[in-house]
């Protein structure tokens, strides 16, 4: 299989399009303008549509539209223009329609910054949107995990039916690397569209795609079935890589870009003879509280980072529930560490505990 | 054996109305219907409901069907007309979802002279939340939230959707029709006919404005609230065409 370089942004379309979408919908916003501008230049290519959509908030709803007629969709943002789509995936969660988003983070609050950041953690995995409802999420490190990872998740979206988030930083979105676009990516076994608007055609009853359930009794029956998919996800669809685990006295838990800056300190620890592991959340909704089992009894201590003040870390103490010392680390607004920083962080924690 | 001289389009489910009584959606429901099955598409239609009375219209319309957000209607519409050009797409929306929350969807729709039908009806109130005042609001019309009468100092002049959608090069056929006795029913449903041909001829962007009544929130029995749509709106929002296929021909 063939690696070619490629620019974060552009390789995450053409994935998009190796993954099967058929459609996009969505509105300019840096730091992912180039992934709408290359799904524009080849996306009648491969027989799908793109439309540049007046707002965020009208994109999302086309890809309401289309995916309820049966499509593959994507849209793409970044962190405000996700902001205004989580009223349509709220819908699309609620009318179980499937979807691909791509978030590439920037930081905020506001209109923030245009540089990488993680401070969309909360927005990706809380929704934002009202009620009772969750989206697929996976934070991937590279670009060989993120294309890899886009072009699974539209057979994730349609098993689902549900909204599947992809979240980067903008230094994913950005950076050019070696990536295989042809890499094999696990197939799923999917059901047939059946609920789809595509017109009657004279063949069956009418259908309709609808979140609305105006009898209580009818709502909370479709909200407990949601529970029950929502269980399976967590059951399912936990990711997770653990690096340099063994003997570890220390577990870092960092996911995206982070999770290489500290790989990079993990390295300079080790050959200073202090040894310190690494979970590394993929999905971080479900978040992989599989994980937090699996500690070795060595670790006495857990160390979160992540490019914002500290959002993941309400996730990371409820999986610890207690059980171990916790300390946070992390750069926000775009700055962006350098491993010693980390390693300074370690230290410090480890100091503390003796 | 009596001849048959009025049944239910085929285009209308057996559901009963939710609508109250002398509320003119159920009209202009009817007229739709008739349409697009005379129009022979019914089985190729899909249709999209909005946020306000007819909400869930999805159960009356005998066809397939998506429940919008409010005011997002036309966006919706435009995802699936996109990914499905064959079908015929139309969108049915209360002049609180199209006139106020949803004027940017429904301008770019125009502007994109996207292939689909709008029915907009326009009632002068936003009804399902019980009458509070919509930019359609006439002038001195008491709502909730205009108990005193609307003052256009405070909350402006009522929006003319339909003559301001006219003027976006994108749009193709706008009529504003109504519906309050037998002779306008008729040129209504000319109307919607046209504007579904329009569609069906890949022509471009058709919408519909009809001037209903909400008897209801108006505070007036059904018949004042006809005759009330003929002394007042009529002659604020004139009925006629805005814009058409064939002076587009000619201007080209
Ligand atoms: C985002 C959002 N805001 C507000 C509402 C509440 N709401 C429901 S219907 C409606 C107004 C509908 O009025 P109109 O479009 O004129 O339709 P009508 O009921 O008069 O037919 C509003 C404001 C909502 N459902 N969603
Ligand atoms: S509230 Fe008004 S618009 Fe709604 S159904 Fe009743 S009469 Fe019709």
């Amino acid at each position: 299989m063939a690696k070619v370089m490629m620019k974060g942004n552009e390789a995450m379309a053409l994935a998009a399009i190796k993954g099967g979408c058929k459609a996009f919908f969505g509105y300019p916003i840096t730091p992912q303008s180039e992934l709408p501008e290359y799904l524009a230049r080849h996306m009648h290519k491969h027989g799908g549509v793109f439309l540049q959509a007046e707002s965020e908030v009208a994109a999302i709803n086309m890809v309401y539209g289309a995916s309820g007629a049966g499509a593959r969709v994507l849209t793409s943002s970044s962190s405000p223009g996700i902001a205004l789509k989580q009223e349509g995936i709220s819908y699309i969660a609620g009318a179980e329609l499937p979807a691909v988003i791509i978030n590439v983070m920037r930081g905020g609050p506001g209109l923030g910054g245009i540089q990488p950041s993680q401070a969309d953690y909360k927005q990706v995995t809380r929704g934002g949107g009202n009620g009772d409802y969750y989206v697929l999420a996976y934070a991937p490190e590279n670009l060989q995990e993120t294309v890899n990872v886009i072009k699974e998740a539209f057979d994730l979206a349609d098993l689902y039916r549900n909204p599947v988030m992809i979240a980067v930083d903008g230094l994913i979105g950005q950076m050019m690397e070696p990536v295989d676009l042809d890499v094999e990516v696990p197939k799923r076994d999917l059901p047939e569209k059946d609920w789809a608007t595509i017109g009657t055609y004279g063949k069956r009853e009418p259908v309709n795609v609808n979140s609305l359930f105006l009898d209580p009794q009818d709502l909370e029956n479709h909200s407990f079935k949601l529970a029950e998919k929502y269980k399976l996800m967590k059951k399912n669809e936990q990711r997770y890589e653990f690096v340099n685990m063994e003997n570890a006295e220390l577990v870092i838990v960092a996911y995206g870009t982070m999770a290489r800056i500290v790989r990079s300190a993990l390295e300079i620890l080790k050959n200073e003879g202090i040894n310190v592991g690494l979970l590394r959340p993929i999905s971080i909704w479900p978040f992989p509280e599989k994980a937090f089992k699996e500690f070795p009894d060595t670790v006495k201590g857990i160390l979160t980072c992540e490019l914002s003040t500290g959002q993941m870390l309400d996730d990371v103490k409820i999986c610890n529930n207690g059980k171990l010392p916790i300390n946070f680390f992390g750069r926000t607004g775009g700055m962006v560490p350098e491993p010693e920083e980390i390693v300074k962080a370690v230290k410090d924690m480890i100091g503390g505990l003796k | 054996m009596g001849n048959v001289v009025f049944k239910r389009s085929n285009g209308l489910s057996k559901k009963e109305f939710s609508y109250c009584p002398g509320c003119t959606h159920g009209i202009i429901h009817r007229l739709v219907a008739e349409v697009i099955e005379e129009l022979g598409v019914l089985d190729k239609t899909i249709g999209i409901s909005p946020v306000g009375c007819s909400v869930m219209n999805y159960e009356f319309f005998n066809c397939d069907m998506q429940q919008a957000a409010h005011g997002r209607a036309p966006a919706v519409a435009t995802g699936i007309k996109r990914v499905r050009p064959d079908n015929i797409v139309f969108s049915y929306q209360g002049d609180g979802d199209l006139a106020s929350i949803g004027t940017a969807e429904i301008v770019h729709a125009a502007h994109r002279s996207e292939n689909i039908t709008v029915i907009f009806v326009n009632n002068a109130i936003y009804g399902m939340t019980g009458g509070q005042m919509a930019p359609t609001t006439l002038i001195g019309q008491k709502t909730t939230t205009s108990p005193y009468g609307r003052d256009e100092k405070h909350a402006g002049k009522p929006i003319k959707m339909s003559e301001m959608l006219a003027t976006i090069p994108g749009a193709t056929y706008i009529e504003r029709v109504s519906v309050h006795d037998p002779l306008h029913v008729r040129k209504a449903k000319k109307a919607v006919k046209k504007a579904f041909q329009t569609q069906i001829e890949g022509k471009g962007f058709s919408l519909v404005e009809f001037i209903s009544s909400c008897p209801v929130n108006w505070g007036k029995t059904p018949q004042d609230a006809l005759n009330w749509v003929k002394d007042n709106m009529i002659p604020y929002y004139p009925l006629g065409n805005f814009r058409s296929p064939e002076e587009d021909d000619k201007n080209d």
